[in-house]
């Protein structure tokens, strides 16, 4: 058998797999009666449905042809790596270093994932968006956010 | 006379300094963010949604109209000046704006997308102030049978107008629902799909999809496509007013876009895109002045029309959020999201219980309207300087504002590995050429949804039957089901598919 459309292929085997799962997993909730539904009533026919509909996709993907086979493409690993790293470090650091050192770091990390990637310019952006940060969340907006490394004797 | 008094009630509201000044501040964040190439109404208000943690519910729902409409007129602006729609709805004003652009009238482009869509608003705002009171009062005779019917009726209704895969766009809605099962069940208390991880006993937030999927997800896609070249028109933008002859030409225009946007706002699904797309139509079969720029070519009508129904679209696509609680769009499923944040249900009881809220945000989305036009047209040299930014030092930017956004949501850094996941996800999705929006709609009705159907079966005993026999239950599902039906066949299938053909590329 061979793939017709990588995209749809893919697309049909993520919703398959997933209401698969959802399904499966509603199992081990009450499912009750039509008259007195449970809580697995709703999900698992979801659920069911939803692996329908991805398998009717793959088997479209499996038939149908496609121009040039619709690939996928290259997957931006770099982006998708560092982006998302930066972000997760974020969630790390923030209650332990406070936003003075994590959100230049957020920065810096993330701005290295763009190909025009410059020091000076990077780090002038992070000054900017921490001044601004401060200025309209903590400031602004009162939000309650740990601003200073929890070392030094602020609370978190 | 009611309507009348209603009114007053509301600008009583929103003419309070304090509402005035929310109402300006989000059309201005609203305008800043909405004006940065390739950031659409959903990213800017996702991004944007910490700003209304700390506000009560009236301001808050203010601010968040003045973002939204903030974002579509920043919008509209880089899709003149730089040939890149902010969101799907002005790609047609792209078309023509673009083309007068070229030729040095930007400023009378940008002067008939700005007037053109303060009139639609005007307009939008009465007709939601007359018809949002009998759709309420019919909406308080459905029971949960039709509330599950129309829920169903809705989100097909929003993916059939969308572009793409009809199969993925109703799976995507599912996937959404299904994410939506994800918390403690209302009815039995059994917490259900959280692995015993006690945050998502309460749910998965939407914030945290709302961002991960269109804020890092679409970051994530950007970086991975090889930076472009754009040609920005900032100096020829000089004689901000436009002619005589250009009233002259505009105004049928802008009427007759104005009219359509705000019937076909109403409908579920892409409102304001489909209003666009049908007023472009429209002015270019109908029979302009003698001698007038061909369309494609730069002709006013093409911009003044499709922003008024656009515009007139977005006002009114808030009819069904604020009658029936169900949002139409993924804008709407932010707004609904975040009146569940300030406590209140959305739904047909918000008119009686927080009177002040509903007709204040009414008469606010008049003012917001109004601000715009003064903000927008004497500033537009501050926000051409600012389409100039690169997106490198751009994307930074919005990833520290989300950022500190999912943390303040809980003050937790749960929700911040949650996003880390959902941008993985909306990478995927992006490269399998999956529409996010309707997994959002589905999220935000999962619940609803779910409670509806099961109330209506235990009152039925059992009897699925009961969704087709109730006659208003039966007449929206039949609704439904003929929607599928008109667009799978191989007629309209083509025509529907040359329809999206232009809009395939950058539209966020």
């Amino acid at each position: 058998m061979k793939i017709k459309s990588e995209r749809d292929f893919w697309a049909g085997l993520m919703f398959l797999l997933v209401g698969v799962a959802f399904a499966w997993g509603a199992m081990s909730y009450n499912f009750g009666s039509s008259a007195r539904p449970g809580p697995a009533y709703f999900p698992f026919g979801l659920g069911m449905l939803l692996a329908l509909l991805g398998a009717l996709e793959l088997f479209k993907a499996l038939t149908i042809e496609s121009e040039g086979g619709d690939p996928i493409g290259a997957i931006a690993w770099k982006p998708l790596i560092v982006i998302l790293a930066a972000v997760a470090l974020f969630g790390v650091a923030l209650p332990r270093l406070g936003l003075v050192i994590t959100l230049p770091a957020l920065v810096l990390i993330s701005s290295w994932a763009s190909d025009e990637f410059s020091w000076k310019a990077t780090v002038g952006n992070a000054v900017v968006l921490i001044t601004m940060s401060w200025l309209i969340f903590i400031k602004g907006l009162s939000l309650i956010i740990p601003m200073w490394p929890t070392i030094f004797g602020a609370s978190a | 006379m009611d309507l009348l008094n209603n009114l007053a009630l509301g600008f009583g509201v929103a003419f309070t300094w304090i509402n005035l000044a929310y109402a300006f501040g989000g059309a201005m964040l609203g305008t800043l963010i909405g004006v940065l190439p390739g950031l659409g109404p959903v990213a800017t208000i996702a991004m944007l949604l910490p700003s209304i943690y700390a506000l009560d519910a009236t301001p808050a729902l203010i601010m968040l109209a003045g973002i939204y409409y903030g974002a579509q007129y920043g919008g509209s602006t880089t899709a003149i000046l730089i040939n890149v729609p902010g969101e799907s709805s002005s790609v047609v004003t792209a078309i023509d704006g673009y083309a007068m652009a070229r030729k040095g009238r930007a400023g009378a482009a940008l002067a008939a997308a700005g007037l053109g869509s303060f009139f639609a608003g005007c307009v939008g705002t009465i007709v939601i102030a007359a018809f949002a009171p009998p759709l309420t009062e019919l909406a308080f005779k459905f029971g949960p049978a039709e509330y599950f019917s129309l829920m169903v009726l809705g989100l097909i209704g929003a993916v059939v107008l969308a572009s793409g895969s009809l199969i993925k766009a109703i799976a995507m809605i599912l996937l959404g629902l299904l994410l939506g099962q994800i918390n403690t069940d209302v009815i039995s208390g059994v917490p259900r799909y959280s692995f015993d991880i006690p945050e998502l006993t309460d749910g998965i937030g939407f914030v945290t999809i709302a961002m991960g999927i269109f804020g890092f997800g679409e970051i994530i896609a950007n970086l991975g496509r090889p930076a472009e070249h754009r040609e920005v028109f900032t100096k020829n933008v000089t004689g901000l007013w436009p002619t005589k002859q250009d009233f002259k030409d505009a105004w049928p225009a802008v009427l007759r876009g104005t009219a359509l946007g705000s019937i076909l706002g109403v409908l579920p699904g892409g409102g304001a895109l489909l209003a666009a797309f049908a007023a472009y139509t429209v002015e270019k079969k109908s029979r302009g002045r003698v001698g007038e720029v061909p369309f494609g070519q730069g002709n006013i009508r093409g911009v003044a029309g499709p922003e008024s129904a656009n515009n007139a679209g977005a006002q009114t696509s808030f009819i069904p959020m604020l009658t029936l609680g169900i949002p139409p769009n993924a804008v709407m499923a932010l707004m609904v999201g975040a009146m569940t944040i300030k406590g209140i249900q959305p739904g047909p009881q918000v008119m009686t219980s927080n009177p002040e809220l509903f007709w204040g945000l009414i008469a606010s989305m008049w003012v917001g309207n109004a601000m715009l036009v003064i903000l927008n047209l004497p500033l537009i040299g501050i926000w051409i300087k600012l389409l100039t930014v690169p997106y490198r030092l751009l994307y930074p930017a919005i990833l520290s504002f989300c950022c500190i956004g999912l943390y303040t949501l809980n003050n937790n850094n749960f929700d911040v590995y949650m996003a880390v996941a959902f941008g993985v996800i909306g990478y995927a999705f992006y490269k399998l050429h999956c529409e996010p929006a309707p997994l959002l709609l589905g999220f935000i009705l999962g619940p609803m949804m779910e409670e509806n159907l099961r109330r209506a079966l235990l009152l039925s005993r059992g009897d699925w039957t009961t969704f087709a026999t109730r006659p208003l239950s039966a007449g929206l599902l039949a609704a439904a089901a003929l929607m599928i039906v008109v667009v799978t066949l191989p007629s309209i299938k083509q025509k529907r598919a040359e329809a999206f053909k232009e809009e395939e590329d950058p539209a966020a």
